[in-house]
């Protein structure tokens, strides 16, 4: 039996913490030390401390190293995505503090915290038994959480319908992972497998078949084509902080695990037609995704549809599976979380104010309220892919690495959706600038911790879009994680 | 021989046991074709010579989840009641997704012949159980996703904790 060393501890270090973190929530709810909101304010600082001590003792090197029995990998890609999830998470938690049945409940703050941890060991799975445990960490409080208004119609359909999807694409996922696990002779690493299959007898169709199995059940996590059917249905009727979770830091997770089998397990070409069934996904999402948002008029379903299209974007990058595609999944990943929690933060206070997220409801927001005003405009624009906004540069880095992977049509079939995707964004703004407001219309009401989220957001997305370097950055040195 | 016998026996016990417990409109006559299915599953695991697997099967399975099922069953429901169909409209369809995957499946992997393409399974030394136990508290070993399942349990138990208590006190003040 092998020894447990400070390395390995630092290594778990974040998820330790966040464990710690549940605990406190844990006892501090059950015993009644804390209560209602605060319970959120302690959330966020513990979240804020767990940041910080990871960021300042637990970084890895960029090659990075597998821990704990090779199960996990502690590497500059696992690690920017720990740090992301955990943003979002506290992100999440502004939003959600204020409204009543959601922030001021304890289960709550533990659901999301559960799932935190489940997509961070997503980020470092290095085996396919972690892979899968990783995954339903992080999904089975989601599902809880989309349903978490039990008197709500709507929330309860979402939770359930978010169960029987999940649950059908876990099972398809499993059975696909347990033929992976037998036509690799027995292999659970990512690398082992990778071995195993180059010099399987099993007939590569059958491999091959596996594989798509496998792949069905990331297309759920990420909700691309043709397994995004769920997203609008319970992007709508979950509460909506937990949309935008769902939305940003979920979907964030499937691509951080769908990039290191990809590229890891499946390196490109050792399997026929894989990396055109990935290519044909990707088209096929964001044209689905940006084409049916047209129609939408309700913002919660645009937004879900949208989310749709950019997973066909991001997908582009990992069809490319070079240096830059992966550098390029990053930052565009980095972007488009804190563009969307944006999105879905507007959303909130529009639903809180008007009772629904019709785009209608809109109309004359200008006049209402600047400021907010300000704020969706930055978040759609990016969103959009508009210049001065974080979007466009994150946008152009992906169409980059596809075409250098040599994938021009799939750069030019990404550039028309951007320009569908501009249309409904700017109707959404034209809707908020131009229209004029209900007659007994006052300024809307929104609470100092939405407040304080939004803007830091919005000032991110403008700054991220003129000065990137930093933030790209980030995303280079978590492609040297696969790509030393 | 005697192997392929039980074997087959017990997959055609467990295949029927299983159509009984996703098509039978009575809940308490389900839960019984799952309680004898989940039994089917423990008997490939003693032909698998996963022993302790079986046991853990039979134990935790058969013995306390199916007896949880049916209890929770007739505590919340009037047994014998016809709860409506098990299935909806859209069965053939899903019937014939499965057959073409099945046949799909059948026809790629045919011609290939495990036995010879894998080593045969080395007899593990010493005993099984303990070594089984020793891997999931080693630091080198599966000691991170034997913890994990636990955090996904105590989470799962948060879930359901609150769908079924805490939901009733939200009600009253419910509005987004």
């Amino acid at each position: 039996m092998s020894a447990l060393n400070t390395a390995m501890l630092l290594a778990l270090l974040p998820e330790l913490l966040v464990l710690a973190l549940m605990g406190v929530v844990l006892v501090a709810d059950l015993a009644g030390w804390v209560q209602g909101r605060k319970l959120g304010w302690l959330t966020v600082v513990g979240l804020a401390v767990v940041l910080a001590v990871s960021l300042s003792v637990a970084m890895p090197n960029a090659a990075g190293a597998a821990v704990w029995g090779n199960t996990l990998r502690h590497d500059a890609l696992s690690f920017v995505f720990r740090m992301l999830f955990l943003l979002a998470a506290g992100l999440t938690i502004f939003f959600s503090m204020d409204l009543p049945g959601l922030g001021d409940r304890g289960a709550f703050y533990l659901l999301l915290l559960a799932s935190v941890l489940g997509m961070m060991l997503m980020a470092m799975a290095n085996d396919l038994i972690m892979l899968f445990l990783a995954m339903e960490t992080a999904t089975i409080p989601l599902y809880v959480l989309a349903g978490f208004f039990t008197g709500r119609r709507d929330s309860v359909e979402a939770g359930f319908k978010y169960l029987l999807f999940g649950a059908l694409a876990s099972g398809v996922m499993l059975y696909g992972l347990s033929l992976l696990y037998g036509f690799s002779g027995g292999a659970v690493e990512f690398e082992a497998v990778a071995r195993g299959l180059s010099e399987t007898a099993a007939p590569r169709w059958a491999v091959l078949a596996a594989l798509m199995v496998v792949l069905a059940g990331f297309a759920f996590k990420v909700a691309a084509v043709p397994f995004h059917f769920w997203a609008p249905d319970v992007y709508q009727g979950a509460p909506t902080p937990i949309a935008a979770f769902l939305s940003t830091a979920s979907k964030a997770a499937g691509f951080a695990l769908l990039v290191r089998v990809a590229l890891v397990a499946f390196p490109g070409g050792t399997m026929p037609w894989w990396g055109a069934a990935l290519a044909a996904m990707a088209a096929a999402t964001m044209t689905l995704g940006n084409l049916l948002a047209l129609t939408q008029t309700d913002l919660k379903r645009l937004l879900a549809y949208s989310s749709i299209g950019h997973a066909g974007y991001i997908l582009m990058g990992v069809v490319a599976a070079t240096k830059l595609g992966l550098t390029a999944v990053v930052f565009y990943l980095l972007v488009y979380l804190l563009t969307n929690l944006a999105a879905f933060g507007v959303v909130t206070v529009l639903e809180r104010n008007t009772g629904s997220p019709a785009v209608a409801h809109l109309a004359g927001l200008y006049k209402r309220s600047p400021w907010l005003t300000l704020a969706t405009l930055a978040a759609f624009l990016s969103l959009a892919g508009v210049p001065p906004f974080a979007g466009f540069v994150a946008k152009v880095w992906v169409f980059m690495a596809a075409v250098e992977a040599k994938l021009e049509w799939l750069a030019v079939v990404a550039v028309l959706n951007s320009i569908v995707g501009i249309y409904y964004y700017l109707v959404v703004l034209k809707v908020a600038y131009e229209y004029d407001p209900p007659a007994d219309a006052q300024p809307l009401q929104v609470s100092r911790p939405v407040v304080w989220a939004l803007a830091a957001l919005a000032v991110f997305v403008v700054v991220a879009g003129v000065a990137f370097g930093p933030w790209f950055g980030w995303g280079q040195w978590a492609a040297m994680a696969l790509f030393p | 021989m005697v192997t392929t016998f039980v074997f087959v026996v017990a997959a055609a016990v467990l295949l029927v046991a299983a159509l009984i417990a996703v098509l039978k409109n009575n809940l308490v006559h389900a839960a019984m074709g799952l309680v004898v299915s989940l039994f089917g599953t423990a008997v490939l695991f003693v032909l698998l010579e996963a022993y302790f697997l079986a046991v853990a099967q039979v134990v935790i399975y058969v013995g306390a989840i199916a007896i949880l099922i049916v209890f929770s069953i007739m505590l919340t429901r009037r047994v014998g009641a016809q709860w409506g169909n098990q299935t909806n409209p859209t069965w053939p369809f899903a019937l014939l997704a499965a057959g073409v995957l099945t046949v799909l499946f059948a026809l790629m992997v045919r011609g290939w012949n495990p036995d010879q393409a894998l080593p045969a399974a080395e007899a593990v030394p010493g005993d099984v159980t303990a070594r089984l136990g020793a891997a999931l508290v080693n630091p080198g070993g599966y000691v991170v996703p034997f913890e994990v399942a636990s955090v996904l349990l105590l989470a799962a138990l948060i879930g359901a904790v609150y769908v079924a208590w805490g939901g009733r006190k939200a009600e009253k003040s419910t509005q987004r």
